[in-house]
C-alpha cells in the first residue's frame, strides 16, 4: 500500500495513537502524510510524545489530546507547537502518567472495563479535568477522566485510581520489519507500541523493509505482533526520520535542532511546512530533500544499533 | 580545585547520594549525568534504568533522551513503559528515582505542568511523564532544581507528581506504600526532608555560597540549622565528568571560564 492509500483510512476526527516515544521511532512519514492530506479534529491518546505530534499540532490536524508527556527531548524540552496551541485554547488537553497510559492502552487491549493504579494519588492528575464537562461520554471522550475510590480488598490501605480503558481508532507505528504475512519485527525498545496496537481498532504500520514471510517466520522469537493485527503496511525507508529507529539510523539532531528552532514562531513554522511536508508526494521525494550526506551520517553502525561518534550538539 | 559550573556541581552532588548497588531511574539531563557519573566512581553495582524500558545499558555513549537508542544497547534487556514502569514499584529493588521539575513546594511536591490555570494556561511544561509514576512507586527521589524564589513556592500552580504531599504521614494515609523525596539538589545547595514534619530543610550549601542566599531564593520559609559546607568536587569526580561522561559536553553545556 501507498502512504497516500494508508492514510486516506484515517477520518477526520478519528482518535490517534502514535508508536515510539519523544525521538525515537516516531511514525514520521505518515505523520507528514496526514498534513498533506490536511486531516482534521484528530483526536491524539498518546503517553511521551514528540516530534510526529508536534508537526500534527502545528499544522492544525489535531484538536483533542490526552497524553503524559509532550516534548522533544533537548531540542524542545516542551513542544514549542504542542505549548502554543494548549495555551491559546486550540486545543483541548487532559494529563495522566505514562504509567496510567500504557495501563490504559493494556485495558483496552485486554477488553477490561477500567483498571486500577495507585500511580497519581492526590495530584491534579487525579484532581483536575481537562475536557468540558459537556463532551464527557461522546465519541472517544471518557464519561470520568478517572475515578478515585477505597481499596476494596483493604480499605486500610488508602485510595485507588480507576482509569478508563483506551480503544483508539487508529494506532501509527513505525517498525523496522513486516514479514509478507504482515508479522511485525521491532527492534530495540517496544515502548508501548505493542500495547498501542492491540488496543486499536485499525493498526497501520510503516517500516524499513518488508522481507519473505519465511524469513521473518524463521525466527518469531523475534517477533512483535502476529500478522492478523495489522491492517496495512506502507514500505518507508527512513520513514521515522528526523527520529531514530534502532539499527537503521540514529535521530538527526541537526533537523530537529532546525525544526524545534522554526517552530517557535508561526511563519517560521509555516516555512517549516513548505519546505519539509508539502511539496512531496512520496518518502522517497522527502529522502531526496534531505540528502544522500545526511542520511549517510546518521546511519546506524548494524553491529551497535546506532551511529557511533555522531556529533549531537 | 579549579572553577566548575552549576550543572557539573549539581551531577555530582546527585550522584554522592546514590549507594553502591541502589537500582536507579534516570529521566533526561543532568540526571543522567549524575547517575552515570556515581556508577562510574563509588558505585559500581548500581543500575541506571530508563522508563523507555532501556534496563541496565552500558552506556557507551551518553544518550540525550530516554529514548536514545544508546539507552538501548548493551543492556540486561530491552523492554517497554509497561515492564519498566512495574520495576519501580518492586519492594525487594532499592529503586531511586532522579528527576528535574519547574516549581517545587516544601513537602517536596512538583510541578511539570503548568502555570496558571490548568484548562488555559499561562504557560504549559511537557507535563507528569513517568515522574508522577517514579513519585508514587520508587524507593526514593532526588530532584533537580534551579534554585529561584518564583520555582520553590508555597502553593503548586499544578501538582504533577506526590512528594510528601501535606507533610507527617499523608503518603501512607493517601495510599502510597513506600517513597518520597530524598533530596533537592539544586544550583546552590541540597535539601533533604525531616524524619517527622517531611518539611525540606538545608541540609548542605556550595562553595561560595552563603545559606542566607539559599533562603533569599525560596519562596518559602526554610531551616538553615542543620546546614552544613558541601565538600567541592574532587578532581576525580570532574575529571570522570568531564572526559568520561559528557565528552561532547552534550548535557553539561558550556564549560566554566
Amino acid at each position: 500500500m501507498s502512504l497516500k492509500e494508508a492514510v486516506s483510512l484515517i477520518k477526520d476526527g478519528d482518535q490517534i495513537t502514535l508508536g515510539g516515544f519523544t525521538t525515537n521511532r516516531n511514525p514520521m512519514a505518515l505523520c507528514r502524510e496526514i498534513i498533506r492530506q490536511r486531516k482534521k479534529d484528530i483526536y491524539l491518546a498518546v503517553h511521551s510524545h514528540g516530534q510526529g505530534m508536534e508537526l500534527m499540532i502545528g499544522a492544525g490536524c489535531v484538536s483533542r489530546i490526552e497524553l503524559a508527556y509532550g516534548g522533544v527531548a533537548r531540542f524542545a524540552p516542551t513542544g514549542f507547537r504542542f505549548r502554543k496551541a494548549v495555551c491559546s485554547g486550540e486545543v483541548q488537553v487532559e494529563d495522566y502518567s505514562n504509567f496510567q497510559m500504557i495501563l490504559r492502552f493494556m485495558a483496552g487491549a485486554m477488553g477490561l472495563p477500567f483498571i486500577a493504579t495507585t500511580s497519581g494519588l492526590e495530584t491534579d492528575i487525579v484532581k483536575k479535568m481537562g475536557f468540558p464537562e459537556e463532551i464527557r461520554g461522546k465519541g472517544r471522550v471518557p464519561r470520568h477522566k478517572l475515578k478515585v475510590m477505597r481499596n476494596p480488598w483493604n480499605e486500610e490501605e488508602g485510595d485507588v485510581v480507576l482509569l478508563p480503558p483506551l480503544n483508539p481508532d487508529v494506532a501509527l507505528i513505525h517498525a523496522q520489519y513486516v514479514g509478507q504475512d504482515g508479522t511485525v519485527r521491532i527492534q530495540g525498545l517496544t515502548f508501548a507500541d505493542l500495547e498501542e496496537a492491540k488496543a486499536s481498532k485499525l493498526v497501520i504500520i510503516t517500516c524499513e523493509e518488508i522481507v519473505p514471510t519465511e524469513y521473518i517466520r524463521r525466527d518469531p522469537d523475534q517477533n512483535s505482533l502476529p500478522h492478523f493485527l495489522v491492517d496495512a503496511v506502507v514500505r518507508a525507508p527512513y520513514g521515522a526520520h528526523p527520529t531514530a529507529c534502532h539499527h537503521f539510523y540514529d535521530y538527526d539532531s541537526k533537523h530537529l535542532r532546525i525544526c524545534a528552532e522554526m517552530c517557535k514562531q508561526d511563519d517560521d513554522f509555516q516555512r517549516y511546512l513548505n519546505e519539509w511536508v508539502y511539496p512531496f508526494e512520496t518518502q522517497e521525494e522527502y529522502l531526496a530533500k534531505v540528502g544522500i550526506e545526511e542520511l549517510l551520517k546518521i546511519k546506524a553502525n548494524p553491529a551497535i544499533g546506532y551511529a557511533q561518534g555522531l556529533d549531537r550538539r | 580545585m579549579g572553577s566548575y559550573t552549576s550543572r557539573e556541581i549539581m551531577a555530582i552532588s546527585a550522584g554522592r547520594l546514590v549507594k553502591d548497588g541502589d537500582i536507579l531511574f534516570a529521566g533526561t539531563g543532568v540526571s543522567l549525568l549524575a547517575a552515570t557519573v556515581a556508577k562510574r566512581i563509588h558505585a559500581p553495582g548500581s543500575v541506571v534504568f530508563f522508563e523507555t524500558g532501556g534496563i541496565d545499558p552500558s552506556l557507551e555513549e551518553l544518550p540525550l533522551s530516554v529514548a536514545d537508542p544508546r539507552v538501548m544497547v548493551g543492556t540486561s534487556i530491552n523492554s517497554g513503559l509497561a515492564e519498566s514502569l512495574s520495576l519501580l514499584a518492586h519492594p525487594k529493588l532499592h529503586t531511586i528515582g532522579f528527576v528535574g521539575a519547574a516549581q517545587i513546594d516544601k513537602f517536596g511536591n512538583v510541578n511539570s505542568t503548568c502555570l496558571g490555570d490548568y484548562t488555559r494556561p499561562k504557560t504549559r511544561f511537557p507535563g507528569a511523564g513517568g515522574a508522577c509514576d517514579a513519585f508514587s512507586f520508587a524507593y526514593g527521589m532526588v530532584i533537580f532544581m534551579s534554585h529561584e524564589k518564583r520555582r520553590f513556592v508555597e502553593k503548586l500552580d499544578y501538582l504533577s507528581s506526590p512528594g510528601w504531599l501535606t507533610g507527617w504521614d499523608a503518603r501512607k494515609k493517601a495510599g502510597f506504600k513506600r517513597g518520597g523525596p530524598m533530596a533537592v539538589v539544586t544550583n546552590m545547595g541540597v535539601m533533604k526532608f525531616d524524619e517527622l514534619t517531611k518539611e525540606m530543610y538545608l541540609a548542605e550549601y556550595y562553595p561560595g555560597i552563603e545559606p542566607e542566599k539559599i533562603a533569599q531564593n525560596t519562596g518559602f520559609p526554610i531551616d538553615l540549622s542543620r546546614a552544613l559546607p558541601f565538600a567541592p568536587p574532587t578532581d576525580e569526580e570532574l575529571r570522570t565528568l568531564r572526559e568520561e561522561v559528557d565528552p561532547q559536553r552534550l548535557i553539561l553545556g558550556a564549560p566554566a571560564e
